[in-house]
């Protein structure tokens, strides 16, 4: 297994700054607009977008929820590994509103489709957006691209992309792991 | 553990600890989809369920068929009365035949003790038991700790006493290997006549006092009579039963604490509890059967994923 450093700590504070501002860009106060992570792994991202927006650019109380996608996903039963749920918590009204979901990675784009068909329980949005992290480009099972995006990666298949965050892995950072290779 | 270590829910007895932990688990996620808007998840849309009811039941066959549909399984249902076992068919015939028509799951209510095992080793579709004859209820086993479990945090060290006709209940035997696996202190409370000899084997004390019982627990879970299953006359008359054995008001205030009362349905108001007991706060039967579709959701869920 070898594995390549992507982004350092440094790198992913300058993309987190340059996403809240393309996020202000298109969504001024957020009044109408909701933030929407996607469990387990975009919560991170989503909170520290989130962090960004209300301490370096002053825009209190954005909406954010926690949606999962267990229920939705269209390999239950094919997949080798039980699929465990995670909590879903989405205590204000996607209805009318500009939903923008967040996630670490972007790889087939399946759980997107499956993150579209769940917000419909809650609710019809105005326009739904993607923000990510990682976009693993040439990937993608399904046509789904990214209107915010980090950084392009372009990976193959036995290749994995590793997102570190300080609150769960002790440091920020981003790894390309290749499991095939030896050292 | 993220799967269950059995391929069909026959009884309580068969599942481990972890397998209920895993059940309320996923029970939790299940519970936030059915207070949406929209209740429903496309999980199961590739699968077919036979609700097989050989045994008279509204809320369980209500509850089986409401949680089949929110995970979006194509459900088909059958009752006896109207069906061709009347004729003289088998009970393996009966299923085979509907396993035919390309049945991955059965849900089973058989009057017969045992039916689910048997007709396990006999079928290759997955077997969920919603009450065989006086053997096993386990969801309602599983809905009602996960009740307690709840309403006062976990079901470990909680104090619970089974009240009434334990003999002929399902759902106390049930009840008593769920509370026992999950660490709650158990006892029964009945008539002499309506408990089973030998009960103490299964780890549970038993109590012919009334009002004993309810000082000592935390959590009282009211049976309803069977008469159903009754031949002989279990105790002199009803009144007398009521008053031994019924839960009121009065009974209530003499205690110095608020314990919860549970009882499965359907209730036979008057009898073991009274209507003012029924109606109260103390009573979380309500939320018993909002749980019981999250619960039954959740095994039918887990069962599924283990579908070959």
């Amino acid at each position: 297994m070898s594995q390549k450093l992507l982004l350092s700590a440094r790198e992913i504070d300058i993309i987190l700054h340059r996403l809240a501002c393309q996020l202000i860009e298109k969504h001024d106060d957020f009044s109408q607009s909701v933030l929407i992570g996607i469990q387990p792994r975009g919560v991170f991202l989503a909170h520290r977008i989130k962090e960004k927006l209300e301490k370096d650019y002053q825009i209190p109380s954005i909406n954010l929820g926690q949606l999962d996608i267990t229920f939705y996903r269209d390999d239950f039963r094919r997949s080798q590994e039980p699929l465990h749920a995670n909590a879903t918590n989405i205590d204000f009204i996607v209805e009318d509103k500009h939903v923008i979901f967040i996630d670490d990675v972007l790889y087939t784009g399946r759980s997107i489709r499956s993150a579209l068909t769940a917000i419909q329980s809650f609710g019809r949005p105005k326009t739904i957006e993607l923000l990510t992290l990682i976009d693993r480009r040439f990937s993608r099972h399904l046509p789904i691209q990214p209107n915010y995006n980090g950084r392009k990666v372009d990976a193959i298949n036995n290749e994995r992309v590793i997102v570190n965050w300080e609150e769960n892995n002790g440091e920020d950072s981003v790894y390309l792991i290749n499991k095939e290779s030896s050292i | 553990m993220s799967t269950l270590s059995v391929n069909h829910l026959l009884g309580i007895k068969y599942l481990k600890e972890e397998d209920i932990r895993l059940i309320f688990e996923t029970a939790d996620k299940f519970k936030e989809v059915i207070n949406r808007p929209i209740k429903k998840v496309p999980s199961l849309r590739d699968v077919t369920i036979a609700n097989l009811f050989f045994e008279n039941s509204t809320r369980t066959k209500l509850s089986f068929e409401l949680a089949e549909k929110r995970l979006s399984a194509d459900v088909v249902n059958f009752s006896a009365a109207s069906s061709s076992v009347k004729k003289g068919e088998t009970l393996i015939d009966t299923v085979n035949n509907i396993l035919a028509m390309k049945v991955d799951m059965v849900v089973m209510r058989h009057p017969n003790p045992g039916a689910g095992i048997f007709l396990s080793k006999h079928i290759g579709a997955s077997i969920v038991n919603a009450g065989d004859g006086t053997h096993e209820h386990p969801t309602q086993a599983l809905l009602d700790s996960y009740s307690i479990r709840e309403k006062l945090g976990d079901v470990t060290g909680k104090k619970v006493v089974i009240v009434g006709d334990i003999l002929h209940s399902r759902v106390a035997l049930s009840n008593i290997y769920a509370l026992k696996l999950l660490g709650a202190e158990v006892k029964v409370c009945g008539p002499k006549t309506l408990l089973p000899k030998y009960i103490e084997q299964l780890g549970v004390e038993v109590e012919l006092n009334l009002d004993k019982a309810l000082a000592w627990c935390d959590v009282a879970n009211m049976l309803r009579v069977q008469n159903e299953r009754m031949e002989i006359s279990y105790f002199p008359s009803t009144r007398e039963y009521v008053q031994q054995y019924g839960v009121s008001k009065q009974r209530l205030a003499q205690l110095d604490k608020e314990i919860v009362i549970m009882h499965p349905g359907p209730i036979n108001r008057g009898v073991e509890i009274t209507s003012d007991v029924a109606d109260s706060k103390h009573a979380i039967i309500l939320n018993q059967v909002e749980n019981g579709v999250a619960i039954r959701m959740a095994v039918i869920y887990l069962l599924a994923s283990k579908l070959k």
